[in-house]
């Protein structure tokens, strides 16, 4: 039986594909998306996550490391990275769910009894499993048993995935998958390297092959302003998924949301992306009119 | 730094002035309403005040004065009805079709001193208090000093109650450990069949001769009394005639002198409807309208039952009448509409009786829980859905007034077109309609030996309670603090907040070796409390049907007029009572607090948590932060909560299912709160989940607020582990952020949610879509809110782990309605 290392799990999830669905989000990622609204996805190990406003002062964290790492100061609790080993005891002794540990091994059979508590939902709704992240692909053999095992129990399976992976891996997974929410960040290859920190050519080279195994695959671009809402990029991501296999051409936009900065607080990361703006209702509908004129069908939201 | 909480706001109360007006007209200007007729009328009902009128007081203390004791007592009080109706003001307002107030105008609500007389003090209180105010006039009090008061005191119903009960009892009662409905208010809850739809008074008057004529003298010990009551029911019946007879006079005058000739021809046709019905049976679908509204009056003049009249399943019982009418080319559907927001308007222009006492503190509101079953099942079990349930919801969300309340019924057989209806007017955001299932209130009315027929002919009434409508008298006795009898078992009997001990001993929990013993303890405590609770119920019961018959009711209610006897005589096919279980989460959750840190993971000893409860957690905030975040909680479909959930379900039915009522008949158990568990929460110190002290418990058997955090799949699962075909209603209430229901394709999957919850027996759910001043009070205290849920793809968040300007952004855009 595999394990892997995810950091949550949500029932009723209504934004992840057809039907309800419970989305299982991996942990790690090898892209670093300035806007990514889970950062705690990015890294691929366990991390403290601390929040400052449910913190009660109580020490119980101080008090209970055994590595003296934590510390109570004007600013909440700090951490000393150095000497925390991560054991996960001042998140266990913490009341208020302040100091939380981010990333949990799972085994396949226990998301796979977590998935089954909510199958009469996805069986009324036409739903299912979603395996988002983080890149639900870094952990292969994890994410394969559980594919393999959804599909004998006859469960409709999702994977949101950036593509930058090993082609191979991506369409051995195609053969165990019945819906990809594939990301499609910008067509530039200097700005994706700038705003992600990785080269869009193996991303696209995977999508056309994806797209050649018959797949269905549910482009999504995240919008941001004037990182990637360009008539431009517009334009060229518009001509790219014309040339793609397949009849029905439709993406998803979903637009910027600024939403995670307390998760990046609670990481003790820096912010960096509150200067992104959020696209306008009219913005919105200029570019889903372009896409529309390359007989794209573009819808908002996942 | 997380701030301690030490206010606690509860379920927000809405002051005098706003209840009841859920309009929000932002920049569009135009009222709501279908046209201009509706929007008058509506605006006049929202804009009026509620007010005390004092003439049916009048007229009751004089003709007591001048008849008590010349008559048997039913016929006594159909005597009192009929001079009533001949007497009151009758009112027919500028604009309206369908005619008929309780009091000399709308908003105008009579008191019933036979059963409570308000003192000056009351009344002044009324006149003068924030919540739920009712306007009364100041001669009218010095009236009520001198000719109503001096009559009644001594001889009134809540008199003959709390002068007989048990000491005991009234210790219970007053710490809070139930609360009593019929100690002010008579017993109600009814809903009508479709009788009245064809048959006319004068039918009813030829059935009660019949059965006076078949009275069996020799052989049959109660025929006396058998005929007093079928010739009160016979008086009834010319009352309720007497009654619309005087407004087709009245509207004929007004015709005579009025101008306008559309409103002539319109008044003459309001006396020729009210000349006909309620005499005879309604020949189209106006004259069915009136002919329920006067049903509705006569019940709700009669006597001040809880929950007012229901029409029950009112789209079946008009759909026949629009179907003939429209292939005759005779009505349209927005005349149709017309006479329905009409209809719709009258229910508001009636706000419940005013409460005083404990009653007023647990149901503070001006609703008087009319609950018009849309949709269901057919009596042939057929789907029910017509042109005419899509009118009704057309309807509601149009003029979205308070009252009356409105349900929506999904079986198996009910088209999703109809159900995405209600959902899209669940999206809007004023907390109805509320959704049953009839798939399984039908099994929870055949579980209590009702017939098929007659349990597809039922359906909810008032807040969740299931009845057959039209044959049933189900009598909601009080709600029961589950909570406050944990509490009790937690201080061996006294009530902690008044140090009064106000039960039995069943030992210093400090001594209980294990969970078992505890939990037993608890038991002891309910069923001694439930036993309490019965006894007086039966004896309240007797007064009513001793002193307080109900004979225009029995008219219409199945079986009276054949068994010759009274709706609170056991006159109806049955006769259920119920007692209202509230708390089930609070409890549940004190329940796995206690199980899991004092007996199981020893976190702490019994003595610390009795201490920091009794404290109020003061100086225990880490304490009681471990037991809120740390704790399985009631919804999360977590098996360790659920099954002391269901547990303490199981033996709460134990405890009520089947102690005898005095109909021959029993007790059910029933499991909503209306708004009692905000009156519960504030009698009851801090609980071991964690509660302080004064907070309202959870409500019906909804989780408490905040410790459901895995979404309302998760909670829908939790429920579903009840099997709630035994009980005469379970409560669900779910808050959804609007943005889980922007698109359709939301509206479809909240469809799908709901389907899920009643393919695995769910009785009832409500959704309340949070409104900016809820997201408010999330900010000000977030562990109340913790269930709710910011969706977004590939996102997840809850609003309670956004910081303070994220918040504010969501509350924003909510107000935007563009999130």
């Amino acid at each position: 039986m595999e394990s892997g290392l995810i950091f949550d799990i949500k029932r009723y999830s209504i934004n992840d594909g057809p039907g309800i669905r419970v989305t299982v989000f991996f942990k790690g990622c090898n892209l670093n998306c300035t806007w990514c609204h889970n950062p705690e996805s990015i890294s691929h190990k366990i991390q403290k996550m601390y929040a400052k406003n449910k913190c009660i002062s109580c020490c119980a964290c101080v008090d209970n490391c055994s590595t003296f790492a934590c510390n109570l100061t004007q600013d909440g609790i700090i951490t000393d990275k150095n000497k925390c080993n991560l054991c996960g005891k001042c998140a266990e002794v913490c009341p208020t769910t302040a100091t939380e540990i981010s990333g949990r091994t799972e085994t396949t059979t226990n998301i796979l009894n977590i998935i089954q508590k909510e199958t009469v939902f996805m069986d009324s709704s036409e739903g299912g499993v979603t395996f988002s992240g983080g890149e639900p692909l870094l952990q292969p053999k994890f994410l394969f048993e559980l594919l393999d095992q959804c599909g004998e129990k006859n469960i409709h399976r999702a994977i949101d995935t950036a593509g930058n992976v090993k082609t191979e891996l991506l369409l051995e997974a195609a053969k165990k998958t019945d819906l990809f929410l594939y990301d499609l960040k910008m067509m530039n290859q200097d700005l994706h390297k700038k705003w992600t920190g990785v080269n869009n050519e193996l991303i696209l080279h995977n999508l056309k092959k994806l797209s050649e195994t018959g797949s269905e695959i549910n482009i999504r671009i995240p919008l941001i302003v004037n990182v990637n809402d360009d008539e431009q990029n517009i334009e060229e991501s518009a001509k790219f998924i014309s040339a793609l296999y397949g009849e029905q051409k439709s993406v998803n936009l979903l637009p910027y949301h600024n939403i995670a900065q307390q998760k990046y607080a609670k990481l003790g990361s820096v912010y960096v992306t509150q200067n992104l703006e959020v696209p306008s209702q009219n913005e919105l509908q200029r570019i889903i009119a372009h896409f529309d004129s390359f007989g794209i069908k573009a819808a908002l939201g996942g | 730094m997380f701030e301690k909480i030490n206010k606690h706001t509860g379920t927000p109360e809405r002051p005098a002035a706003s209840e009841g007006n859920f309009s929000t007209i932002k920049n569009s200007g135009f009222l709501p309403g279908l046209n201009q007729r509706i929007q008058r009328l509506r605006k006049l009902s929202v804009d009026t005040e509620p007010s005390i009128s004092i003439e049916r007081a009048i007229h009751q203390t004089e003709f007591y004065k001048e008849n008590y004791g010349k008559y048997p007592i039913p016929i006594l009080r159909a005597f009192q009805f009929l001079d009533h109706c001949k007497r009151k003001t009758i009112y027919i307002g500028e604009g309206e079709l369908i005619v008929g107030e309780r009091g000399p105008r709308p908003k105008a609500v009579p008191t019933f001193p036979e059963l409570t007389c308000h003192s000056v003090e009351d009344l002044h209180v009324l006149n003068t208090r924030d919540m739920q105010r009712y306007k009364v006039e100041e001669n009218d009090i010095k009236t009520y000093e001198k000719e109503i008061i001096p009559f009644w005191q001594g001889k009134t119903q809540r008199e003959r109650i709390f002068n007989n009960v048990p000491e005991k009892w009234r210790l219970a009662y007053e710490a809070g450990l139930f609360t009593e409905f019929m100690e002010q208010r008579a017993p109600g809850h009814t809903a009508l069949d479709g009788k009245i739809y064809k048959k006319g008074m004068n039918d009813f008057k030829r059935e009660i001769a019949e059965h006076l004529s078949k009275l069996d003298y020799l052989n049959d010990p109660e025929a006396t009394d058998k005929a007093d009551e079928l010739n009160a029911m016979s008086i009834a019946c010319d009352a309720a005639i007497i009654f619309a007879n005087r407004h087709a006079d009245y509207a004929e005058e007004l015709s005579k002198k009025e101008n306008n000739q559309q409103r002539k021809i319109e008044l003459g046709k309001i006396a020729d409807v009210c000349r006909w019905v309620p005499a005879n049976a309604p020949r189209n679908f106006w004259e069915a309208i009136q002919m329920y509204w006067f049903v509705h009056l006569g019940t709700i003049t009669e006597l001040n039952g809880w929950d007012a009249m229901n029409p029950g399943h009112f789209d079946q019982h008009l759909e026949p009448f629009y179907k003939k009418e429209v292939a005759e080319g005779k009505i349209s559907k927005d005349e149709a509409k017309e006479l329905l927001s009409c209809f719709w308007i009258k229910v508001n222009n009636h706000p419940a009786p005013p409460k005083v006492g404990i009653t007023a503190k647990e149901s503070g509101t001006y609703n008087d829980f009319t609950n018009i079953n849309i949709g269901g099942l057919k009596p042939d079990g057929t789907d029910a859905v017509s042109e005419v349930s899509f009118l009704l919801l057309e309807v509601i969300e149009e003029l979205h007034i308070l009252q009356p309340g409105n349900s929506v019924h999904i079986s198996s057989k009910t088209p999703d077109n109809f159900l995405h209806a209600a959902a899209r007017v669940i999206r809007q955001g004023h907390g109805y309609p509320s959704l049953f299932n009839p798939d399984v209130y039908i099994q929870e009315l055949l579980v209590q030996g009702k017939s098929l027929q007659d349990a597809r002919e039922g359906g909810c009434s008032g807040c969740i309670e299931v009845g057959a409508f039209g044959k049933e008298a189900y009598i909601l006795t009080g709600y029961l603090n589950v909570p406050k009898i944990l509490e009790i078992t937690l201080n061996n009997g006294i009530d902690p907040v008044t140090n009064k001990k106000v039960s039995i001993e069943t030992g210093d929990p400090r001594t209980f070796a294990n969970y078992e013993t505890f939990y037993s303890a608890f038991i002891k405590q309910l069923n001694y409390i439930v036993e309490l609770k019965i006894k007086v119920s039966n004896y309240i019961d007797r007064m009513f049907a001793k002193y307080t018959p109900a004979p225009f009711l029995s008219i219409v209610i199945e079986d009276c007029i054949k068994k010759g006897k009274d709706y609170y005589d056991g006159g109806p096919r049955y006769n259920t009572n119920y007692i209202q279980c509230t708390g089930l989460g609070t409890v549940t959750d004190s329940f796995a607090a206690i199980k899991k840190h004092v007996f199981e993971n020893k976190t702490f000893q019994m003595d610390k948590i009795l201490q920091a409860v009794k404290n109020n957690f003061e100086g225990d905030e880490p304490l009681r932060q471990t037991i809120i975040n740390k704790t399985p909680f009631w919804g999360n479909d977590d098996a360790y909560a659920d099954e002391i959930a269901v547990r303490v379900y199981n033996d709460l039915l134990r405890a009520i299912d089947g102690k005898p009522n005095i109909k021959g008949e029993m007790f059910h158990l029933n499991m909503l709160s209306t708004t009692c568990h905000i009156y519960f929460g504030k009698i009851l110190g801090a609980t071991p989940n964690g509660r302080l002290a004064g907070k309202s418990i959870s409500d019906g058997t909804s989780p408490s607020h905040g410790a459901d955090t895995h979404g309302p799949s998760s909670v829908i699962k939790s429920l579903a582990k009840l099997d709630q075909t035994k009980s005469g209603g379970t409560l669900l209430n779910l808050r959804f952020l609007p943005s889980l229901l922007k698109k359709d394709e939301d509206i479809k999957k909240l469809g799908k949610l709901i389907r899920s919850y009643f393919s695995l027996g769910g009785h009832h759910v409500q959704f309340n879509i949070v409104d900016t001043a809820t997201l408010l009070a999330a900010q000000e205290t977030p562990e109340d809110y913790k269930d709710l849920l910011v969706r977004m793809a590939g996102y997840s968040d809850y609003f309670n782990d956004m910081n303070a300007d994220l918040q504010q952004e969501v509350i924003e855009r909510t107000e935007n309605d563009s999130f």
